[in-house]
């Protein structure tokens, strides 16, 4: 668990840091959200209804924005290289790094989601579904966002191409994710849609750090 | 200890170099030669097993080092072109993580005396950006000093930007360290004050 640990520590304290970068991807999210209301009038009814959704696509959407700088100034500046010359487990480190990234800019959306929920006036009770769901799907986000993120690394224009790789395999995190708050609402209970995401989560974390260091061995040739 | 045979080394669509075979035995000092663009920085990464070779295969103590990765990066160091070093974290800091991911973890005692022993005692809390190229460099030289000894020390430019007195302290320890059994392949353009001159392999001698 040393190195584990090691590059944790390290993340985070850089991210504390150069914390003005990571306010940006949270403000980044506030704004998003912030704008729906203006763009659709503020018809109460209508905004309760897209609320979840709103919510989540401004959370994928600031995740993705946060992703290209996840390895970028390992690799400039080779600590990457002797990352991946360490005699350490390559997936250990990088489910590190992931998990620092996400405490960095996941966490932070999980936390203020509520009280963006509030301002379409979403059902209080719903806060809770809404929260767990974003506390399952955005760690999803950030393991996916990291294969592309390792795949892109070095590319010129690596960021758009990110995207257009990425953003398709988020779709099904984004339908259960806003699914979970809308089949609340609806009645119907969350547990299926909650029960998909903790699955799908399970499923990254055993599969996207292994993917992930095969494609950083790739780009650092 | 180190073995090569018949390296290829394809970079874009030129061959570097092929049909390379070299063979370091402990206590010897390799010195990889040759103009600039001709495949040092190149060779050196497919054998510390950061590329693949187009061709042919790397052997650490007889075995492929693909296949043992983990025994052979435990015994390797290598300092590259870049430092390793992050702007937002001091040199102690850098030095503690450095060895901690390559799984030797010390204590910051002993990094510190690590950085005074190249000469950077009094920066020791400085954030790396405000170093010089020389002092970057002496940080990264600093893991030669610290932790276990690793038996094989593969070195990319480890002279650039260092002042003289550095350069011969380098090359004295480059030189303890074969002593002491250890295997080191450098390149360097500058001639550097070594007693005993190391083995040259020039690349540009290299068919291809």
């Amino acid at each position: 668990m040393g190195p584990f640990l090691a590059v944790m520590r390290r993340d985070l304290m850089l991210a504390w840091r150069g914390r003005t970068d990571v306010l940006v991807t949270l403000a980044f999210f506030v704004i998003v959200v912030c704008l729906f209301p203006f763009g659709v009038g503020p018809e109460t009814n209508q905004l309760r209804e897209i609320a979840p959704g709103v919510l989540w696509v401004a959370a994928l959407l600031s995740t993705l924005l946060s992703l290209n700088r996840l390895f970028a100034q390992d690799h400039a500046d080779g600590t990457l290289e002797q990352l991946l010359l360490s005699p350490e487990p390559t997936a250990l480190w990088v489910a590190a790094k992931v998990l620092a990234h996400w405490i960095v800019t996941g966490l932070p959306l999980v936390i203020v989601a509520p009280g963006l929920a509030l301002l379409f006036d979403l059902q209080q009770d719903a806060l809770g579904v809404l929260v767990l769901s974003l506390a399952l799907g955005s760690p999803i986000l950030a393991l996916l966002g990291a294969v592309g993120a390792a795949l892109t690394l070095g590319l010129r224009g690596g960021g758009v191409l990110l995207a257009l790789l990425i953003l398709p395999l988020y779709v099904p995190v984004l339908i259960f994710g806003a699914g979970a708050v809308d089949a609340y609402l609806g009645g119907t209970g969350a547990d299926a849609q909650l029960l998909l995401l903790g699955g799908g989560l399970l499923g990254a974390l055993a599969g996207a750090p292994f993917a992930c260091a095969a494609a950083l061995r790739i780009a650092i040739e | 200890m180190l073995e090569a045979v018949q390296l290829a080394c394809l970079k874009g669509d030129r061959l570097l170099f092929r049909d390379l075979a070299l063979r370091l035995a402990s206590g010897e000092m390799l010195r990889v030669a040759g103009p600039n663009g001709f495949g040092k920085t190149s060779l050196l990464r497919i054998l510390c097993g950061l590329t693949m070779p187009e061709h042919g295969e790397v052997r650490w103590l007889g075995k492929l080092i693909g296949a043992e990765r983990e025994v052979f990066h435990r015994a390797l160091l290598y300092v590259g072109h870049a430092p390793a070093l992050n702007d937002l974290l001091t040199p102690v800091e850098s030095l503690m993580f450095a060895c901690a991911a390559g799984g030797s973890p010390v204590s910051r005692e002993v990094c510190i005396e690590a950085l005074a022993r190249v000469g950077l005692a009094a920066q020791t809390e400085l954030p790396t950006r405000v170093l010089s190229q020389g002092q970057r460099r002496r940080v990264g030289l600093a893991r030669l000093f610290v932790g276990e000894e690793k038996r094989l020390w593969i070195l990319d430019e480890p002279f650039t930007a260092l002042d003289v007195a550095a350069v011969a302290d380098l090359a004295r320890t480059l030189e303890a360290h074969c002593a002491g059994g250890g295997g080191v392949v450098l390149t360097t353009h500058q001639d550097a004050p070594f007693d005993k001159l190391p083995r040259v392999l020039d690349l540009a001698g290299v068919t291809c």
